[in-house]
């Protein structure tokens, strides 16, 4: 056991270092504060701004509009209609989808904006992430509701709470630390990816000024980056990497103490 | 079993409870007298926590439950599909037998309940939440950090917390689910003296185990056995001279 434990940190240790020694050399502000110039994919000036908004606009939008459809199914499934079987089977469907790839889904959006006439544009992106992201936060909010207590629930039943006031009031607010678990691991998923985006929202060196506008992101950033047979490019591919890190990070920290602060109010 | 000289503000008849094969009463018909303390006594698993949730129909919510009987709060049958269930729980506070605060401050714990039925005035909501911890003798202890998570209280303080709840929504009855059994012997104390101080204003209706419990507190008691009711009536009358062969027995404490 000590060892797994030693191998999977070692390997996280090791993926962090050699992003960091690789790129951070290359992390200037005006990779932060640019897009890219005229020449920029030949080593010449010029940052990646247009990836950096493009990504957080994207997975910020996908995990707003997933959190929406997935909060309302998960305390369907849970208080509403707990262990039927169309639940059961409503859970073994969006297990499914949490396990396709999310090349998959990025051809699926990709078709059905080709029939609908949208061209690759940030809209198209958000859809097809909050796709891929729904079964994540649907599931796991579901495992966290589960283990509201009943008490709790009679509780409120008690006081003469509609099925909606108890869903809604006591329900989300005792399991408002898991829900925020959700929202991140979800989070996280969507801005790493770039198999799904890469023809949903496409990739442009500006930033997008409307939903219509492509997007660039920082995963394709630095897949396209690392491409190039400049060595110069290419560690700021890793810089790149290093910058989606340092979000994924800070948020996983920011989310934590928001869940500390929540979690005072549950009764253990 | 004798004649109820009271008006009953609850009317149980015929009630049958069963969670899947599992019958848990059987065809119970009894009165719970108006702003009396009414105790419900019998071995575990008898089905004096489901008599009990049946009156508000908590029962609802287990899963595979079958119900037939009427149960009725003053004229209105609480069975009828008509009847507002929200209302019928309103009317009928619960005090379970583990405290369970809601995940919010303690000031919104007792506000819950009235926000919930529409009450959104600031001070009237500050009028209610002082009465009704003042109720539950628990605003002196409180009054200072009503803004604290209720999960920060000691479990006597959150049971009286969890009566105060109870209190706001403004019942006619309380329900109370063997309320002292998680407590330690002082808290458990207080929440007797309270639920003894409450009988002036509402009917209490009680599951307990402790006989003693019963005999300081009730003023009826209903034994039940087997999900039968075995015997009702005015306590001096079950506990110290029962008819019923089971019932002496059980009061004896040849079984439990």
């Amino acid at each position: 056991m000590l060892v797994s434990t030693f191998i999977v940190l070692g390997g996280l240790l090791a993926v962090i270092t050699m992003v960091l020694v690789r790129g951070v050399p290359a992390l200037s502000i005006s990779m932060l504060t640019q897009t890219p110039k005229g020449g920029y994919y030949l080593g010449k000036e010029g940052g990646i701004l247009n990836a950096i908004t493009g990504s957080l606009y994207l997975a910020a939008g996908a995990t707003g509009l997933a959190l929406v459809i997935s909060l309302p199914v998960a305390l369907y499934l849970e208080e509403y209609i707990g262990k039927s079987r169309f639940a059961d089977f409503a859970r073994l469907m969006l297990d499914i989808s949490w396990g396709i790839p999310s090349i998959v889904y990025g051809v699926f959006g990709f078709t059905i904006m080709l029939y609908i006439g949208l061209k690759s544009s940030l809209l198209g992106g958000i859809i097809t992430v909050a796709l891929f992201e729904i079964p994540i936060m649907v599931r796991v909010m579901d495992e966290v509701l589960k283990m509201v207590p009943s008490d709790l629930k009679e509780a409120s039943y008690a006081l003469g709470s509609t099925r909606f006031e108890t869903v809604f009031k006591v329900m989300v607010r005792q399991a408002l630390p898991g829900i925020l678990t959700a929202i991140l691991l979800a989070f996280g998923r969507g801005i790493g990816d770039a198999a799904s985006v890469l023809f949903t929202a496409g990739y442009t060196d500006y930033i997008p000024t409307s939903l219509f506008d492509p997007a660039a992101t920082l995963p394709l950033a630095v897949l396209f980056q690392l491409g190039t047979p400049f060595p110069e490019v290419q560690t700021r591919a890793y810089a790149s990497a290093a910058i989606l890190m340092i979000i994924v990070l800070s948020l996983s920290i920011i989310s934590r103490m928001l869940a500390r602060k929540f979690a005072k109010h549950i009764v253990a | 079993m004798m004649k109820d000289p009271l008006k009953p503000i609850l009317s149980v008849q015929n009630l049958n409870v069963s969670y899947g094969e599992q019958q848990a009463l059987k065809n119970v018909t009894v009165n719970i007298p108006e702003k009396r303390i009414t105790a419900i006594i019998g071995p575990s698993g008898c089905g004096k926590s489901t008599l009990l949730k049946s009156m508000n129909r908590l029962i609802d919510l287990t899963e595979g439950v079958k119900y037939s009987g009427k149960i009725f709060y003053h004229d209105t049958d609480i069975f009828d599909a008509k009847t507002d269930v929200t209302y019928i729980r309103k009317k009928m506070g619960l005090l379970a037998q583990k405290p369970c605060p809601l995940p919010m401050s303690i000031y919104d714990n007792v506000a819950y309940g009235p926000r919930i039925h529409g009450q959104e005035n600031k001070k009237e909501l500050d009028q209610i939440v002082e009465r009704c911890l003042r109720s539950a003798s628990l605003w002196d202890e409180v009054k200072d950090r009503l803004k604290a998570p209720a999960s920060k209280l000691s479990l006597g303080q959150q049971q009286r917390l969890c009566l105060a709840r109870a209190l706001a929504v403004d019942p006619e009855i309380l329900l109370c689910d063997e309320p002292t059994s998680a407590l330690d012997p002082i808290s458990a104390q207080s929440v007797e003296e309270l639920l003894h101080e409450l009988r002036k204003d509402y009917t209490v209706v009680i599951v307990t185990h402790i006989l003693r419990q019963a005999m300081r507190l009730a003023d009826y008691v209903v034994f039940l056995y087997l999900g039968e009711l075995i015997e009702y009536g005015p306590v001096e009358k079950i506990l110290k001279n029962p008819e019923n062969a089971t019932t002496q027995a059980y009061i004896k404490g040849i079984f439990s």
